[in-house]
């Protein structure tokens, strides 16, 4: 009656995040055990995370840097 | 007159302290700066906030709480001065956005890229551009919460207080937003395909 696959996609944020119960997290391994496609959409999920990451990483402007450090209160 | 060395002592406990902290904060930025860039709405609105930032922390040291977070200490202060500037406006009720489910950007780009089943390659079919404008695409109140979680590593408690919204509040945002970036990741990725 429940599709294993529909309530894998529903787990997949809260597992990837470590947040599920040891019940739910039971329940999620035992179906990704046995069900490649979930197993790679979850790896996609993670593979995802990092590259969106590193993708809008953006360096501190080294002028920015600079301004920051002049806003220190001067000692008396 | 003996009260003299005490308030000279004090005086010197007191600047090395506030030394310490501003070096401690300084030591931050960059991991400041990754966040901000994205809760402002353009590269010249988080320098400023940073500036705004930076020089509203260093007059208000005392109020840090030594031992405390203080990247989430900064991080308020930040995004309380990007509302009050306006430049994120406690906007009305914007339309809902479109959301996909979870599976559905991965299944996209499969199915494009003929049954690919390398995750890493799948991923690499966005390019960096494409992140970029999908995140952008994300309404505010979503995207706040991706920028502190994912990119800013902030738990849900510290975006919550950030933020100052309840925890629970912090997960359904977050959870839904990842769902609109993939659907919006989605759509700029198909639209090159075709």
């Amino acid at each position: 009656m429940n599709d294993p696959c529909a309530h894998c996609e529903e787990m997949m944020q809260p597992y990837l995040d470590h947040v599920l119960t040891d019940e739910e997290m039971d329940r999620a391994e035992a179906h990704l055990a046995e069900c490649v496609d979930c197993r790679r959409r979850y790896r996609f999920e993670e593979s995802l995370r990092i590259y969106v990451r590193k993708a809008v990483a953006e360096e501190m402007p080294a002028e920015l840097r600079q301004k920051l450090a002049a806003l220190r209160i001067p000692l008396e | 007159m003996e009260a003299e060395p005490e308030e000279a002592q004090r005086l010197a406990t007191e600047a090395r302290d506030r030394v310490r902290f501003e070096e401690d904060a300084l030591a931050l930025s960059d991991q400041v700066y990754r966040v901000a860039r994205y809760l402002a709405s353009s590269r010249e609105d988080a320098d400023e906030l940073m500036q705004e930032t930076y020089a509203r922390a260093f007059r208000s040291w005392r109020s840090f709480t030594p031992g405390t977070n203080m990247r989430a200490w900064l991080m308020r202060i930040l995004n309380n001065l990007n509302i009050d500037r306006g430049r994120r406006q406690q906007r009305a009720p914007q339309m809902q956005p479109l959301e996909a489910n979870d599976y559905y950007l991965y299944d996209r780009l499969a199915e494009d890229g003929d049954g690919v089943s390398d995750e890493d390659k799948v991923v690499e079919r966005l390019s960096q551009d494409d992140i970029v404008t999908a995140l952008s695409a994300v309404p505010h109140d979503f995207r706040d919460v991706i920028v502190l979680v994912d990119l800013g590593d902030f738990s849900y408690a510290d975006a919550a207080q950030i933020l100052d919204i309840p925890v629970g509040t912090v997960m359904s945002r977050l959870h839904r937003g990842r769902r609109i970036l993939k659907r919006e990741l989605a759509e700029s990725a198909l639209e090159e395909a075709t």
